[in-house]
């Protein structure tokens, strides 16, 4: 019988992990390549869609730094999440959570003026994501309920329990039974940070929370925690790292940097609820963490080049017919060859007769 | 005439990795009806030179053959297929299943069912194995999951064995059995290959030996005809020093103080330990003997407070209760701890040595503030390699780099250098060679001989006597209460490890 296996190479050199992930990517873009051939697609717009109109209007290019915002932001604290081998699966619903946390400061300061009204926004949609991200964490804790499970499942409540307040409570009555709330005021507004432009204060909330990541988990002593939680559990024990506690925080972590994505969707793009207010985003950030191999920069720079793909998208659905599913079967395919070049840097595969 | 060709004969066997000859040019030849030792440090390339007889490791250079034949030994299939069978010290077993499951696996057309069983336990009475079959392995201990890994061999009816450090986690009256069962398969003509760092052992029960350091081959000779001594320095090449005595200084109070300690296991098939008394004082070395898997494991976690659920009793450090404390309180007080598995639980086997301070340092030591001082670690890591003598292939490596023997020395050091008031270390220097192990047997005594208590858990019965001031027995989860070392011996505490406390013989 024929055996596929992998084996342990002795050692792994600099060059090859550095040449691996662009090869990796590589791969990714001739496979998609190929399925666009089958489809009958011509490639050359699909490479005008794709990459050279989102990198080279100014005005594409302010668009792709928008969606990379909330990526980067959920993806940041997801990295501190599955770093101590948490799965928070759940970001999707912190962020919804987050937006309307958020909003609700919005439209109960809807009609006022003051400077207060948008950090107090801030924080309410961060502090929503934070307790909503702790639920998973504490019923984990408490009775041993698989976070990964409870997470999940607490997206379909989050995206419910906010359809039913756009729709109920919080409706706009003046807006003719639209299920959406008040237009938020100006006071209540994310706006650009130059004139004309597009770009906002979120985008800086975001290098920042990348910035934070890179100095909490390479240097501080929380950050060797989470990392030696995750990589050896028994260790961590021995360390006496509490364990509980651990897991509290990457989920306050994870689930605030979500609820604060929210919010800055919400207070920025939307300037209002409605039943829906996330593209995937909580989802799509998984991937980002791990195209980024769980680097707070990589994390960054994959977020980037998602927002490409999914401006890209966009086009893609008018000039090429191909449906939004295909953006995301192509984000699948890029985070399983960056995987399996990331395997193979660790290991040769080898035929045994 | 010309008399049968030996079993295996290799000739000229090389194998470098990158730029460390591991093996150069080994001869070595084995009878059938020889139980033939291979000796050497840790390092000397034992392990390279069995890989290569196992198919796991292709020579560059130099012939095997097989009863005259040469042979390419291109994988473990092609050498058990010859008759090669093999016992490794690390193991390859599957934690999920059960040990008959495991050993079913390992074992060509078998599958897991009655009549295997019966076999299996057929052939582990005939061995002196003792063996729970239904038992998923990752409830058992090292020494457990040795015996799993022996029979896995026996079963297979090889015609050549190779044992690699069989007996390192057997009480002497498992030894004995092991022993005996060799001696009757070296009647049936089998041939065995032994290797021990249990110089005693070998001198007994072994009729020729090769000894390797650095590669070569060093010294052929009959070990019958050597003493430990002169096997040990043929190894090492320069004179083993005996541990020193203990000092005979007054002990001082107790730092260690288990009274009454029952404790239920946290996971399943864990071995509950019941009404536990033990003290050790300032100035002592306490070594606690016993079979692996009689509670060892959930001993230590409650000594360090790792885990398992407190049942009754208490455990107090220098007069504190701690029974229901952090390990970090328990270090805080001067305790330090050394636990048996060097990858995964005493150090971050993909980290530095110098990161891996922080594990039992961050508590009590100056690493940095909030931000950790990398400057900091890096001298202490520094220091310990120097002060240890521990060898690795560059300045800081990662834990999973370093050999076993020089990765316990780091971790002992790790401990030593916090000048603990109280030490408790399970397995000092299981699989180590024969000088780290002194060094490493050296320093506890020294650390006693300083006012220090430092309790020893060993499988390891020449240890135990050898390091300490007085021996427990651990069995079944009861512990008999210690005796004075010099007042017993180790047939007598070698029928304590297998009758529990407080239980008819």
């Amino acid at each position: 019988m024929m055996v596929l296996s992998l084996v342990p190479r002795q050692g792994v050199s600099r060059v090859r992990e550095i040449v691996t992930p662009l090869v990796a990517f590589v791969v990714a873009l001739v496979i998609a390549a190929l399925v666009l051939l089958a489809m009958g697609k011509s490639l050359k717009t699909a490479a005008d869609v794709y990459v050279v109109e989102p990198l080279t209007t100014a005005w594409s290019l302010q668009e792709v730094i928008l969606k990379a915002t909330p990526l980067t932001l959920i993806a940041i604290g997801l990295i501190f999440a599955v770093r101590a081998n948490r799965w928070n699966i759940g970001a999707e619903g912190q962020y919804v959570v987050g937006g309307m946390f958020g909003g609700w400061v919005a439209i109960a300061a809807h009609g006022m003026e003051g400077v207060w009204i948008l950090p107090a926004m801030l924080i309410a949609g961060m502090a929503g994501g934070l307790v909503y991200g702790l639920i998973p964490a504490a019923l984990r804790n408490r009775f041993g309920i698989s976070e990964i499970l409870s997470s999940l499942m607490l997206v379909y409540v989050a995206e419910l329990a906010l359809d039913y307040l756009v729709r109920g409570p919080w409706r706009d009555r003046t807006a003719f039974n639209f299920p959406k709330s008040v237009n938020f005021d100006a006071a209540a507004t994310l706006g650009p940070l130059w004139e004309g432009g597009k770009l906002h204060g979120g985008v800086l909330l975001a290098l920042l929370a990348v910035l934070g990541a890179v100095v909490l988990l390479g240097r501080s002593r929380f950050g060797f925690a989470v990392s030696a939680t995750g990589e050896a559990p028994r260790a961590a024990n021995f360390a006496g790292f509490n364990d509980h506690r651990l897991t509290l925080a990457v989920f306050a972590i994870s689930g605030a940097l979500a609820g604060l994505a929210g919010i800055i969707e919400v207070s920025a793009n939307m300037g209002q609820l409605q039943p829906s207010i996330s593209q995937g985003y909580g989802f799509t950030a998984i991937i980002v963490a791990f195209l980024g191999r769980l680097n707070p920069v990589g994390a960054l720079v994959s977020a980037l080049v998602l927002a490409i793909l999914l401006i890209g998208s966009e086009t893609a659905q008018i000039m090429l017919k191909l449906p939004f599913d295909m953006t995301r079967a192509f984000m699948g395919l890029l985070l399983l060859c960056i995987l399996a070049g990331e395997a193979l840097t660790r290991y040769k595969v080898r035929w045994n007769a | 005439m010309r008399s049968a060709p030996p079993l295996i004969r290799c000739q000229g066997l090389s194998k470098t990795f990158g730029t460390l000859k591991a093996n150069d040019s080994v001869d070595l030849l084995v009878e059938s009806g020889e139980i033939h030792a291979l000796l050497g440090e840790n390092g000397a390339g034992k392990s390279t030179f069995v890989k290569m007889l196992y198919g796991l490791l292709k020579p560059d250079a130099g012939t095997i053959s097989w009863l005259g034949k040469a042979v390419t030994l291109a994988d473990p299939d092609a050498a058990r297929a010859l008759g090669i069978g093999m016992v490794f010290q690390h193991f390859s077993l599957f934690d999920d299943l059960t040990v008959l499951e495991n050993i079913a696996i390992g074992t060509a057309g078998a599958r897991a069912d009655q009549a295997f069983a019966a076999r299996v336990s057929a052939l582990a009475r005939e061995y002196g194995l003792e063996l729970d079959l239904q038992r998923p392995v990752w409830t058992l201990s090292a020494g457990e999951r040795q015996r799993i890994e022996i029979a896995r061999c026996l079963l297979q009816e090889p015609r050549l064995i190779v044992l690699d450090e069989p007996t390192s986690v057997l009480t002497p009256q498992e030894a004995e059995n092991l022993f005996a069962s060799l001696l009757r398969l070296q009647a049936k003509g089998a041939g065995i290959l032994f290797i021990s760092h249990k110089l005693e052992e070998v001198r007994r029960i072994c009729t020729a030996a090769t000894i390797l350091r650095g590669g070569k081959v060093v010294a052929r000779t009959d070990p019958r005809k050597e003493s430990a001594r002169s096997l040990a320095a043929l190894m090492v090449g320069e004179g083993v020093a005996d541990v020193r005595p203990p000092s005979t200084l007054e002990t001082g109070r107790d730092l260690l103080a288990v009274r009454g300690l029952s404790v239920s296991p946290e996971i399943a098939h864990g071995i509950p330990l019941r009404g536990i008394d033990l003290t050790v004082r300032a100035g002592e070395v306490v070594a606690i003997a016993g079979v692996a898997g009689n509670g060892q494991s959930e001993f230590f976690a409650a000594l360090t407070g790792e885990g398992g659920l407190i049942q009754s009793g208490t455990v107090s450090i220098d007069g504190e209760d701690v029974t229901r404390r952090p390990i970090g309180m328990r270090r805080r007080l001067g305790a330090a701890f050394v636990p048996e598995g060097r990858l995964g639980h005493a150090t971050l086997p993909q980290r530095t040595l110098s990161e891996n301070i922080m594990l039992s340092w961050h508590e009590t030591e100056d690493v940095g503030g909030f931000f950790l001082s990398l400057d900091k670690l890096r001298q202490a890591a520094r220091k310990i390699i120097t002060r240890f003598d521990v060898r690795g292939p560059n300045a800081d490596p990662r834990a999973a780099q370093l050999s076993g023997g020089n990765l316990q020395k780091y971790i002992v050091g790790r401990e030593i250098e916090r000048n603990p008031r109280l030490i408790v270390v399970d397995q000092p220097t299981w699989g180590v060679d024969a000088r780290a192990a002194s060094l490493i047997r050296q320093t506890l005594v020294d650390l006693a001989g300083q006012g220090a208590a430092v309790l020893v858990i060993t499988q390891d019965l020449d240890e135990a006597f050898e390091m300490s001031d007085r021996i427990a027995v651990i069995c079944a989860g009861r512990m008999h209460p210690p005796v004075p070392t010099r007042m017993t011996n180790r047939e007598a505490i070698g029928l304590l490890m297998t009758t529990a406390h407080g239980e008819a013989a």
